[in-house]
């Protein structure tokens, strides 16, 4: 039977705030899901603490709602455990450039095979607003007692840096390109990372939707907005690593830290950076564990009628003088 | 009899003391072992104790029978526990050595060490200490290894071996076993087991391990505590305390081990790692993955997604990285997720004595983790034990759905001992309520069940979608907030705890080695050394009981209550400051601990320690604390 969207959306009631971007990630995700037909049990999601962390209860797949900053440290363990399956992780800003943010630098030396959405809309939303790692210096969202005194991180350079082999960037509002840069996501061999901005329409009143659409940026000539959004791919920009030379990957490596320091009046969205010559965490495994890929964890068998089948015999003669 | 071999990290110390206790294993004889060493990789003093008997021993004790220095330092370390009758061997060149020529004696030990010098109008060297020596009539043999390498250069005719000072710890353990009578055999046969990777150098080693060998044969006259070969009759299992712990998780299934680096934890997952790949009976071959993650979080957040997937699942650490576990622990709490924790103990707080040993985390283990939630602690007494414990770890957390974290401690994880066989036909694997089918849609993770485990799902399983949250959750999984679903689920959960008090069996929950009108309790690795000093007793006539508690969490209150029964008089026995479990008896049960011996020196009990101490307590001469202080 054909898989259908709802299929893959859970019947619990979801309490995001009326506009809230968080609601274009979701149906994001579950469009590709269902585009990809991966069986919903093949399927986990992942998520943090926050706004964001509720995702893997609206998604009719396994939902594993983690701890704040953690996210990608408990699906890489299911992933390496059972790698046939997908694994999506997903999280907000502070959790995952915050307090995770450790975690966010290790999995990119990994590159386990598998996608982490971070659902960026520069403030703490379900503590009241305050300012995450996103958020502008000098900015002052609705909620601050006084201007941000922190520089924001750059999401998509931090993870260049980190060694993530797959790294774009979506608007919660183009739910088709969304759409499409997941599926990319899931696709790609190693870990992708995908910084999705997402207005919080109650707590940043700086980032909304309006200011993405260029609405208090109107041109002179045709007294129309400037949207801020673009599309890379509509300018010719080739993300993908072809060829395995180290010019080649600095030329790539660097024309997308170029990219992501855009912010102010273009905002780039679309695929920066792609390279699938680095081996994921998974064949790096297989290198030295044969079958580890057709034998994982999750499935070996370990008892036969309760009694331990694995031969230790060889290490227990090793210890006998 | 006791060899102790002491010279600055990176010399050769525990390499030797490998060689030297293979080789006493291998004739039969029982040896119990055990690494001292500072938080440092080259140049702080480290020493290795191995005791040797024809019987069954399982502790170390006070005093040394011989001492081997490499360096100065051991001697001024040590040469006060050598007994009047015993034996010193160093290097001829290192009595001239004064004592402000040592640069890595701290200030603290090296005012004690003027004093007690100066106190007798010894000069303040070597040669100073080595006087007092030998007005206790210890036997001292000076050794130039110099001279030994260069005369081994000219028999072999190799010029390059007279600068082989690699090979001064073959040559201190062939010199040693020379003098104690053994035969050469064993000698060198461990020589080249331990070097049975390079065929030169092992080739080279036995060379000098025969020369030193014939050397102090020839020299020395026979030693009072020589000690001989025993016919034995079948192979001798050696082993040590990591190790018994990787084991027992190979063979009870575990598949999935992250850590982060820390002492003294890191050695059984490198020891896993090392044996990755593994036969299996009637199937392919077998692994566990090891991951070394970028903290101690990641390490138990990867557990925790492992064991979600169905695979037995683990961690290794010490107190500072447990620490770090807290918060992750509670997530496995509340979602009922099987994970095992190996918590191996050193002295805390803080970065502590980081290579010391400790039984300091006993109470935060209970407690770790905000909130009300169900864990087991389980402790395990000896090398032995902790092979079987392991397992039993697993069916814990596995049965019971919940998170295990199994105490043991640096005394354990470094002890080198001689014991039975391993046999992994004695373990059971029990994966408790595990779904590997569902046939229907409508899986309910948290289902409320009649004994409050339910049935479980793993990823990857069709039908058996859930969802996991940190917030309290609905038979789904999904947050609720609801006030009764609350209650029924803290309920569900909590009932767990009774649950494993009446499912564990009595042997399982605590050891008893006797009950007498005086009683020793205790937990963990102090259980070798009461044994040995509660023998010591014996041979006096004097009858002391021990009951060894082995579940800590939930506390097996009747089952100690029934043991105690004769017991008038509760001894306390353990390595910390506060007496952790002291507190638990006190708690639980009706009588009061009436005494308690502590040490929290970060040098494990000696029997000797624990025996002198009993006795004061039952001549009642002791005070209601005694804290032991011996070792260097």
């Amino acid at each position: 039977m054909e898989p259908k969207l709802a299929d893959y959306k859970t019947d619990v009631h979801n309490d995001w705030c009326p506009g809230c971007g968080d609601f274009g990630i979701v149906n994001a995700i579950q469009m590709a899901l269902t585009e990809m037909k991966i069986p919903r049990h093949m399927s986990a999601i992942f998520s943090g603490i926050g706004c964001s962390g509720k995702t893997s209860h609206f998604v009719n797949v396994f939902g594993v709602h983690t701890l704040h900053g953690r996210v990608l440290t408990f699906a890489q363990g299911a992933k390496l455990a059972n790698p046939d399956m997908t694994v999506i992780a997903a999280g907000g800003d502070g959790d995952g450039l915050g307090i995770g943010a450790g975690h966010f630098v290790a999995a990119g030396r990994r590159n386990v095979d598998m996608a982490y959405i971070i659902f960026n809309n520069a403030v703490y939303g379900l503590t009241k607003g305050q300012a995450s790692p996103t958020l502008r210096l000098g900015e002052k969202t609705k909620s601050l007692p006084n201007p941000n005194v922190n520089e924001a991180v750059n999401p998509i350079g931090l993870a260049i840096a980190s060694g993530f082999t797959f790294v774009g960037r979506g608007y919660a509002y183009d739910v088709r390109q969304l759409k499409d840069l997941i599926i990319a996501a899931i696709k790609h061999k190693g870990l992708a990372f995908l910084d999705v901005l997402q207005p919080c329409p109650t707590y940043n009143d700086i980032n909304t939707r309006d200011w993405f659409a260029g609405l208090d940026n109107v041109d002179e000539i045709t007294q129309k907005p400037k949207p801020r959004i673009y599309k890379l791919e509509e300018t010719g920009y080739d993300p993908i690593v072809h060829y395995d030379s180290e010019s080649e990957v600095n030329e790539k490596l660097t024309q997308a830290l170029i990219k992501s320091s855009e912010w102010d009046t273009k905002i780039p969205t679309g695929i920066f950076y792609q390279n699938e010559l680095v081996a994921p965490y998974e064949e790096r495994i297989a290198d030295r564990v044969p079958n580890y890929l057709e034998n994982p964890p999750a499935i070996q068998p370990i008892s036969s009628d309760g009694k331990s089948i694995t031969d230790i015999s060889k290490i227990l003669d090793s210890l006998e003088v | 009899m006791t060899w102790v071999i002491g010279g600055p990290q990176g010399s050769g110390v525990e390499s030797a003391a490998n060689i030297f206790a293979r080789a006493c294993a291998m004739t039969g004889l029982q040896i119990f072992g055990k690494r001292e060493f500072y938080s440092n990789i080259k140049g702080e003093h480290s020493y290795f104790a191995v005791r040797v008997s024809d019987k069954n021993i399982r502790s170390n004790v006070k005093g040394i029978t011989v001492l081997v220095a490499f360096d100065a330092e051991t001697l001024f370390r040590h040469v006060d526990d050598v007994y009047d009758d015993g034996a010193i061997i160093c290097d001829s060149d290192l009595a001239q050595i004064k004592v402000d020529e040592v640069p890595t004696l701290d200030t603290l030990f090296k005012s004690r060490l003027i004093e007690h010098l100066s106190s007798k109008n010894k000069e303040l060297s070597v040669r100073g200490l080595l006087e007092i020596c030998k007005e206790r009539d210890i036997t001292i043999h000076l050794v130039s290894f110099k001279n030994i390498l260069a005369a081994l250069a000219e028999d072999l005719q190799n010029p390059s071996v007279k600068n082989m000072f690699r090979m001064l710890n073959v040559l201190a353990v062939s010199i040693s076993l020379g003098f104690l009578g053994l035969s050469s055999r064993p000698l060198l046969e461990s020589v080249e087991a331990i070097f049975h990777t390079k065929p030169k150098i092992a080739e080279l080693n036995k060379q000098a391990a025969n020369y030193g060998y014939n050397f102090a044969t020839a020299k020395f006259p026979k030693f009072k505590y020589s000690i001989s070969d025993i016919q034995k009759k079948s192979k001798t299992f050696i082993v040590q305390g990591y190790q018994a712990a990787g084991l027992g998780k190979m063979a009870c299934g575990c598949r999935f081990q992250s850590y982060y680096p820390i002492t003294p934890a890191s050695d059984e997952s490198v020891f896993l790692e090392s044996n990755e790949v593994f036969d299996v009976k009637n199937n392919r071959p077998g692994s566990t993955l090891v991951v070394q993650t970028e903290d101690e979080i990641s390490a138990i957040g990867m557990v925790i997604g492992s064991a979600l997937t169905g695979t037995r699942s683990a961690t290794s650490t010490s107190g500072p990285g447990f620490s770090l576990m807290a918060e992750a622990l509670g997530w496995a709490g509340i979602n009922e997720v099987p994970i095992v924790v190996t918590l191996y103990q050193r002295s805390g707080p803080s970065t502590g004595l980081p290579t010391r040993h400790g039984q300091d985390d006993l109470m935060f283990a209970i407690h770790a983790g905000h909130g009300d939630f169900p864990k087991i602690v389980y402790a395990s007494g000896d090398v032995e034990e902790t092979f079987y414990d392991t397992a039993k770890c697993f069916n814990f957390a596995e049965y019971f759905q919940i998170p295990v974290i199994h105490m043991l401690d640096k005394f354990l994880a470094s002890t080198i001992t001689t014991c039975k066989r391993f046999d992994p036909n004695l373990i059971i694997i029990d994966r408790g309520k595990l779904f590997e089918k569902i046939e229907k849609d409508g899986y309910k993770r948290f289902s409320l069940t009649e004994d409050g485990i339910s049935p479980r799902s793993k990823l990857g399983l069709e039908n058996g979608i859930f969802w996991n949250t940190g917030d309290e959750s609905d038979e789904f999984g999904h947050i609720s907030e609801d006030p009764i679903n609350r209650v029924q689920m803290m309920n569900k959960r909590a009932s767990k705890l009774d649950l494993a008090l009446k499912t564990i069996t009595k042997e399982d929950q605590a050891i008893s080695f006797g009950t007498a009108e005086f009683c020793v309790l205790s937990w963990g690795s102090t259980k070798g050394p009461i044994l040995d000093a509660i023998d010591m007793l014996k041979k006096e006539g004097l009858n002391v009981g021990f009951i060894q508690l082995k579940l800590l969490h939930p506390f097996p209150t009747d089952r100690i209550k029934s043991l105690l029964k004769e017991t008038r008089i509760i001894i306390d026995v353990e390595a910390n400051q506060t007496a952790q479990l002291g507190s638990l008896l006190n708690e639980h049960l009706d009588k009061k601990v009436d005494y308690y011996i502590l040490k929290y020196t970060g040098r494990p009990m000696t029997s000797t320690e624990i025996y002198e101490s009993l006795k004061k307590i039952l001549q009642t001469k002791a005070e209601k604390i005694q804290v032991l202080t011996y070792g260097a």
